[in-house]
């Protein structure tokens, strides 16, 4: 067992909850434990960064200082929280003023000497994929999954693991791993709306009918992804769509961790499929994957 | 309509963020393939040429600068290495600051209660989130059914998650308040 730092992010404890319980639990059967940081407080997503700049590197560089009191490297699932964690922690390093600025602000060393690092990426770097094959108990192979790891997890260029940032891989190499048959698209990396969920839902209700539309021509019958930001979008807009489009789209999303649970035959995966709004049970039934 | 120029624009905004908007030579990478273009007044090819001619005002009174999600699309496809969203961050901080009235006012609202939330809880709640934004926007209704469904599905909590040393985070918001 490799143990890592822990940041769940707040929607990992409420909206994406199935995506914070399948990611302890697929990194427990991966060989990770995810030991969570104490007393950690929102890294101040974009609402932050878009209209204080300050406040967006001291809100995660509090994170980062209890982080390395735990020592050791940082795990992030959401997407959102691995890019701003990630960019605090460079800012402040690139330019030593605002780092003790910050420590000013925060009242504690906000210097993280560790690397912080998406679940996927650790997961993908760690694992002998002959080996995760060979453990596979149902394969997904009756599923046709696009990746979509959304925006922020590959960008921005340089600065995150991702070197190939318009087309990332490691998604698609994992879940072809557990047997099922990845379709290429070139929606990858492309937003989701995040933020404006609430505020212009018309422009998120336009760019989820295209990734939807596009998911489609793809031959695809699922979309997985790596954001909750992303999964909140497609699951809640999909409906909106529907209204504003006239055109029916009735695709599941999955986080990768749910499918790498499934796909091992640990029967909790069970327990996160009622948390969908676009139920996937039809589609698990007909693939053989759920009862 | 008459706007005044403001010459030292592009050395602000390069002083604040680290960008260099004098660096743009117009190819339109990042508005042809902005996301969100199609709800913008300016594009961002646009945005970057209007700071080089100092139209500060157009700029903060536009909607782009709260349409743009901050994808980074534009950022990391620049030829001349721009960090577009970046700028228009500054560019979002700098109306906040000048009192200037937003093209879409609902979006900064947001924001604003998001980190209200945070202020006092230190993590995001749905319930507290959606309950501020939906009262001060006067836009109740739109996802009642949204909410419902979320809250039968156990996607809402509706006791909030709360940290403990909520004074450390407090002093975050009090001391990066300019």
């Amino acid at each position: 067992m490799k143990e890592y730092s822990y940041f769940p992010g707040c929607s990992q404890g409420s909206s994406a909850r199935e995506y914070g319980e399948s990611a302890i639990v697929a990194a427990r059967e991966l060989g990770i434990e995810l030991a969570e940081l104490e007393d950690w407080n929102c890294c101040g997503a974009s609402s932050a960064h878009m209209t204080n700049h300050l406040l967006s590197v001291a809100l995660p560089a509090r994170d980062l200082s209890i982080a390395q009191n735990a020592g050791g490297d940082l795990v992030v699932v959401c997407a959102a929280c691995y890019n701003r964690l990630k960019l605090a922690q460079k800012e402040m390093k690139e330019n030593p003023q605002l780092a003790a600025q910050v420590e000013k602000i925060i009242g504690a060393d906000p210097r993280f000497s560790g690397e912080i690092r998406h679940l996927l990426d650790v997961i993908m770097d760690s694992l002998d994929l002959d080996e995760l094959k060979s453990r596979v108990k149902k394969p997904l192979s009756e599923l046709k999954p696009v990746s979509y790891y959304g925006c922020l997890m590959a960008r921005p260029k340089g600065l995150l693991e991702e070197v190939n940032y318009e087309n990332p891989e490691k998604m698609d190499k994992l879940l072809a791993a557990l047997g099922a048959e990845v379709k290429p698209w070139s929606y990858k990396t492309d937003c989701c709306g995040g933020s404006l969920s609430l505020t212009r839902t018309d422009v998120v209700v336009r760019l989820v009918n295209r990734l939807y539309e596009a998911a489609e021509e793809a031959g695809a019958n699922c979309i997985v992804t790596a954001c909750p930001m992303c999964l909140a979008n497609l699951e809640m807009r999909q409906a909106e769509g529907t209204l504003q489009f006239k055109v029916v789209h009735e695709i599941p999303v999955f986080f990768f961790t749910e499918l790498i649970v499934l796909a091992l035959g640990n029967p909790r995966a069970e327990e996160w499929l009622g948390k969908h709004l676009v139920n996937p049970r039809p589609l698990l039934k007909k693939a053989g994957l759920a009862s | 309509m008459i706007h005044t120029l403001s010459t030292s624009l592009d050395r602000e905004i390069e002083e604040r963020s680290g960008e260099k908007a004098r660096l743009c030579y117009q190819c339109g990478k990042c508005s042809t393939g902005c996301l969100f273009n199609f709800a913008m007044d300016i594009l961002p090819h646009q945005v970057m040429k209007l700071i080089q001619y100092g139209q500060k005002e157009r700029l903060l009174s536009s909607g782009t600068i709260w349409i743009c999600a901050s994808c980074e699309t534009c950022s990391v496809r620049c030829p001349n290495g721009i960090e577009v969203s970046r700028v228009i961050d500054t560019l979002r901080e700098m109306a906040l600051r000048e009192g200037v009235k937003p093209a879409h006012k609902s979006i900064p609202l947001f924001h604003r209660c998001f980190l209200g939330n945070i202020a006092a809880t230190g993590r995001i709640s749905e319930p507290i989130l959606m309950g501020s934004y939906k009262t001060l926007s006067g836009d109740l209704f739109s996802d009642i059914g949204l909410a419902f469904n979320m809250l039968a599905k156990g996607k809402i909590k509706i006791i909030p998650e709360v940290m403990r040393r909520r004074e450390e985070v407090r002093k975050i918001f009090k001391e990066t308040k300019k």
